[in-house]
Parts: C-alpha cells; structure tokens; sequence
C-alpha cells in the first residue's frame, strides 16, 4: 500500500534579508485511502509544505526525510517525483499559452505511464471524467488554463488527479474561490479518488468549509511552520467554533 | 509571461535630429543620395552596421545565388532591366543597402502570377548561397488582377546578400508571401521588400527567420486603392550571436484599408539579439483604417536582448481602429514547475512552452507545409541548444 512519509522536515527559503526557514520539523505519514487534512492561518507555511513535497526549486530542504514507498522524493527532479506517484493540485495553477488541455492531459499522462495511452480507450475515459465534474466537452480544446474561472482551473486540477491516478495527491487550497456548486463537483472528484483506495490525499486547507463535502480520517494543525495538533474529524469541528487564536503566539492576543 | 521592460528609443551618443514624422524618411534610387551607415543614425541604431560594411559598398559583384524554381500553372519567370522597374512607379529605396541593392544587380527577375489565375499549389523559389558571395539581389512579383496565389521564397546557405524585392498586388487578388530565412550561420542579409496592395486586395507577408549571422529585413506596406487589406507576420528565432531584425511599415493613405501585424520571437544563448520596429502612419486621407501590431518576444536564457519598438502615427481621427503592443519576457518557471510536476520531463516541458508561445502565429501563415516546417525547425534550434547543455535543469 502507499505510503508517504515526512521526517523532521526543514524547509529554507532564500528572501532579500537572507535565508528564512519555514519549516520547522514536519512528521506526517499518509497511506493510500486515507484522507489528512493540514488546517492552518494564513503564513503558517501550508502551501510551503505542499511545494516543498513536489519539489519546487525555490525550496531548500535543510534536514530530514521524505519518502514514497520507501523512495527517497528528495533526490528526485519535480517529473520523477510526479512519475513516482506524487500530484499536485496547485492553488494557482499556470497558464500555458498555445498548449490546448488534450494534448497537455495526453503529454502528462504518456509521462507518468511511460507509454502513450490507447487513444480511443483515452479519448472515452478524459470524456467521461470531464463529464463527471460537469466540464463542457469544448474544454478539451482550449488553452491549458487560459482564461479559465476560478473554478473551472480547480476543476482542470482534479481532472488531472483523477486521470493520473497517483499515489499521493496534495491538494493545495483547492477550495479557495469555489463557489458552492463547483465546491460539491470537486469534492465529489477528490472523494472518487480516495474510495478506489490506490491514492493518499493530503487536503491543505484555510476553513473548515470543504470538510462538509470531504470527510478526513485525520485532522492535523498547523502552526509556524510545524504541526501542534493531531486529531480526528472532531478537530475540525472545533477549529470551526473556536478559530485558530488558542494556538497563536501569545502576543498575537496581548 | 512575467513582464520585462521594452526598450523604446534609447538614443546614440551622438545628436542626432529626427525626422517628425516616419513619412519623411529619404528614399531614392540613388545610393549615393544615402551616406554610409554609422549605427548612430535612428534606422540602424540597433544594428550591427560593422558586419554589413560589404553591403553598403556600391559597386557591382557580377555574382548571384543559386535558383530553384517551382512554378505551378499560371506562373512565369522573366527578366526586365533596372530602368523599367524604376518608370513603373513603385516605392524607391529606403537605405543605402537597398539602393545600391537596386542599382547594382544588373537586371530585374520578374515572377509574374496572371490575372484572375487561382494557383493550385505554391510557388516556390530557393535562394542558396555556396561560397559566402556578395550578391546584390532585385525581384518584382506581380501578382495580376483577382489572382490568388502563395508564394514561398527560401533563402538557404552562405551569402552576404541584399536584396530589393517589390510587390505588385493587383485589384482584388489575395496573395500570400513567405519569406524563409535558414541561412548559414556565417551569413548576412538586408532587405527592402514593398508591398503595394491593390484595391480591395488582401496581402500577407510572413517572414520566418532562423538562420543567418545578421539578417534585416524591412517591409513596407502601402495601398494603391481603398479596401485594401495588409497582413504581416513574423516568426523568429535567435541563437547565441546572431542578430536577427524585424522593421515594417505600414503607410495608410487611402481609406478604408486595413493592417495586422504579429510578430514573434525566441531568443536563446549568449548574444543572441533581436529588433521588432513596427511603424505605422495613419494619414489624413485614410478614414476609416483599421490597424493593429503585436510583438511578442520570450528570453529562455540569459545573455540575450531583444529590442521592440512600436511606432503609431495617426494624423485623422475618422479611424476604426488603431492599437499596438508589445512584450519580452522571460521563460516562465512556473510554467516549466507546472508542467514538470505532471510527470513532464524538463526538456519536453520547455518544448511544449515555445511551441506553444508559437502557435497562433504559425498556425496563421496558412500554408501547411511551411507551417510544420516551421515548427520543426522551432524544435531543431531547442534540440541543438538542449544537445549543447546550454540549458539548466530545474532541480
């Protein structure tokens, strides 16, 4: 069964007034099936965990371990990790100009299977999966990201999950900016995904809203740079009525 | 694509006055009426005048390039002497590189396409050069009444070349010109073309240039009728060293006519230079005109430079439209981190990157074969700079 595992995870950053660490020794396992949500406030380091773990240059890990199945991630480029297994639905996905979402689905999924899917198997399975998240066909056709809603970019990131079926998916503030209806759709995808049993996700998220539409098995809290909680679905609940000040500094309440 | 500054009229050292208005740029036949460039000057400030000295010298060579011709039915091929293309009317010189280009060649080739023919597939002519010669060439392509026609000119091999080439567009034809430039490294070309748009003709120029030490090509636009219609596109692509530059204008004097142009480019390697000047003058008597520019460059190495300056002069204001832009930027990481973290190995992301900031204005020359023939030397030059390590893996 897959497994991702984070050691005593630092993480530097370069900035203008020198290096910065942001993360602080970071341990986390997640297994195929399960769901862990990562709830913290803004510029606790959340989405810094999610590059880190996809291997964004602009991170430097400093100390400890991440592994797949017992691979080492930290010694891979960003293509062999997401080869290995890892995705990433980003918060901000990119705009790639002149690059039509068929040829870039066709492309990623050659990719990590190391052959180019069948085309007409192919060609059903991305309808279908569109048709589920209730993508208009002509989608196919235009520009990766090009002009893309808010939702309609959240909803081109689970596609790819769904269709790349990786082990591990980390999913990035995927519920920022989602009105209600494209909430329900991409939860739906996310819990799709999880029920077959092959993947682990790893939900990054600022409120508790999505946690209607996706239920984690765990619940972690996230703080400066490292976890000061571990729970269940009831964490969740909680942070909900009481906010995230009991676990700020002190002088954030003097 | 993040945005870098454009670089708009950075001045030599030395005073220099400039002309108030585009139109009263000097043409002439007579190369004698144009000093010899110095850089300092406005039109050649940008280039490498030094590397060019052999074409500004005004005397003739006796040499020519290599021809090869493909002509479907409809076609045909002549030769008429300096003095009559000078009677016919057509626009002059614009530098000294092309006058001397107009003077020194010894005759006029004349590709003639006849009135109201519909060619059935493209004509074809390869221009080579063998031995670095110093070739002055002048062709006239005139395109008869109500044709329809595409025409591909292919220049090929090591020459220092300069060349005048004028273009008859007649009432109502539709022509479509493509210029490929796939020289040797070691090679130089200047270039005056003028297109002359018939009334209510449609006429497109697409310059691809790929090879070529220092090529500059300058091309003007301008109608003889109302209705007229001016398509220009370019496709570019520098490597360390070369300089690579792109100029048109486009003069507007009879109403309701119309101009697009795109240009757009990659740089890569030390060195590597790039111009776009896009003139555009709108006169009084053009009512109802309706122009665009757009250039676009993409920088995916450091050490490269590319120069884009847009000029808009509108002296009526019963326009339709009239609008331009431009913008050099720089390869994209997280477009690279984005695709990379699908699985997509480095070199094939940042292949798919430029092939794609290629694509709308490749998929509008129009003519298939020289559409893929362009992309695949787009993938050549990203192949030979990823074969030569010159670019760095994101780690």
């Amino acid at each position: 069964m897959a497994t991702l595992e984070i050691r005593d995870l630092h993480v530097s950053v370069d900035t203008e007034s020198g290096t910065k660490e942001i993360l602080r020794g970071v341990d986390l396992t997640v297994r195929a099936g399960e769901t862990h949500a990562v709830m913290g406030p803004n510029g606790s380091g959340k989405s810094t965990l999610a590059y880190a773990i996809a291997g964004h240059p602009k991170y430097t890990v400093t100390q400890g371990s991440l592994t797949l199945d017992g691979e080492d991630l930290l010694t891979m480029s960003v293509d062999e990790r997401a080869r290995a297994g890892l995705f990433l639905a980003m918060q901000y996905p990119v705009e790639v100009p002149g690059v039509t979402v068929s040829s870039f689905l066709r492309t990623a999924k050659a990719a990590v299977d190391g052959e180019p899917p069948k085309l007409r198997t192919w060609v059903k399975e991305v309808r279908e999966a569109m048709d589920r998240l209730r993508m208009d066909p002509a989608f196919a056709e235009r520009n990766v990201n090009e002009g893309f809603s808010g939702g309609e970019k959240k909803r081109h990131e689970i596609l790819q999950m769904e269709l790349l079926r990786p082990k591990l998916a980390v999913l990035d503030e995927t519920d920022s900016g989602l009105d209600v209806d494209a909430l329900r759709v991409v939860s739906e995808g996310v819990n799709r995904v999880v029920s077959a049993g092959q993947t682990g996700v790893l939900l990054i998220t600022h409120y508790t809203r999505i946690l209607r539409y996706i239920q984690p098995q765990f619940v972690h809290v996230f703080v400066d740079g490292r976890f000061v909680e571990h729970g269940g679905p009831e964490l969740a609940d909680r942070l909900e009525a009481e906010g995230y000040d009991r676990f700020l500094a002190p002088t954030a309440s003097a | 694509m993040p945005l870098l500054e454009t670089t708009h009229h950075r001045h030599g050292d030395a005073p220099y006055v400039p002309d108030q208005s585009r139109a009263e740029r000097l043409t002439s036949f007579e190369p004698a009426d144009f000093g010899s460039p110095t850089g300092r000057e406005e039109e050649w400030r940008f280039t490498p005048v030094d590397r060019l000295r052999a074409l500004f010298r005004d005397e003739p060579t006796g040499l020519c390039l290599d021809w090869d011709q493909h002509l479907p039915e409809g076609v045909t091929v002549s030769g008429v002497p300096v003095e009559q293309w000078r009677q016919a009317g057509l626009p002059q010189p614009g530098d000294r590189a092309a006058a001397v280009a107009a003077a020194r060649s010894g005759g006029v080739g004349v590709i003639d396409i006849r009135a109201g023919a519909e060619l059935a597939e493209p004509v074809r002519i390869t221009l080579s050069g063998a031995e670095g010669q110093l070739v002055h060439g002048h062709l006239w392509l005139r395109v008869g009444a109500n044709a329809r026609a595409t025409v591909v000119l292919d220049h090929t091999g090591l020459a220092d070349y300069s060349e005048v080439l004028t273009v008859s567009v007649g009432d109502g034809a539709a022509l479509s010109l493509v210029t490929l430039q796939r020289w040797d490294d070691a090679s130089t070309h200047l270039a005056q073309h003028d297109v002359v748009v018939g009334r209510d003709a449609s006429a497109r120029h697409i310059a691809v240039t790929l090879g070529g030490g220092v090529v500059r090509l300058n091309t003007n636009a301008t109608y003889a009728g109302p209705g007229g219609s001016f398509e220009a596109l370019g496709v570019y692509f520098a490597d360390e060293g070369q300089h690579l530059e792109h100029r048109s204008f486009v003069d507007h004097s009879a109403p309701r006519c119309s101009s697009d142009v795109l240009y757009k480019g990659a740089l890569q390697g030390d060195g590597a230079h790039t111009v776009w000047v896009g003139d555009v003058l709108i006169r009084a008597a053009a009512e109802g005109t309706k122009t665009y520019e757009l250039n676009r460059n993409l920088l995916l190495s450091e050490g490269a430079r590319a120069d884009s300056v847009p000029n808009l002069e509108i002296e009526t204001g019963q326009i339709e439209g009239a609008g331009h832009a431009s913008a050099s930027g720089r390869f994209d990481d997280e477009q690279l981190f984005y695709l990379m973290a699908r699985g997509i190995p480095h070199d094939q992301a940042r292949r798919l990157v430029v092939r794609g900031f290629f694509a709308d204005v490749v998929g509008r020359i129009g003519v298939p074969d020289v559409e893929a023939e362009v992309m695949a030397a787009v993938e050549a030059e990203l192949a030979r700079s990823e074969a030569a390590g010159g670019v760095e893996a994101a780690q």
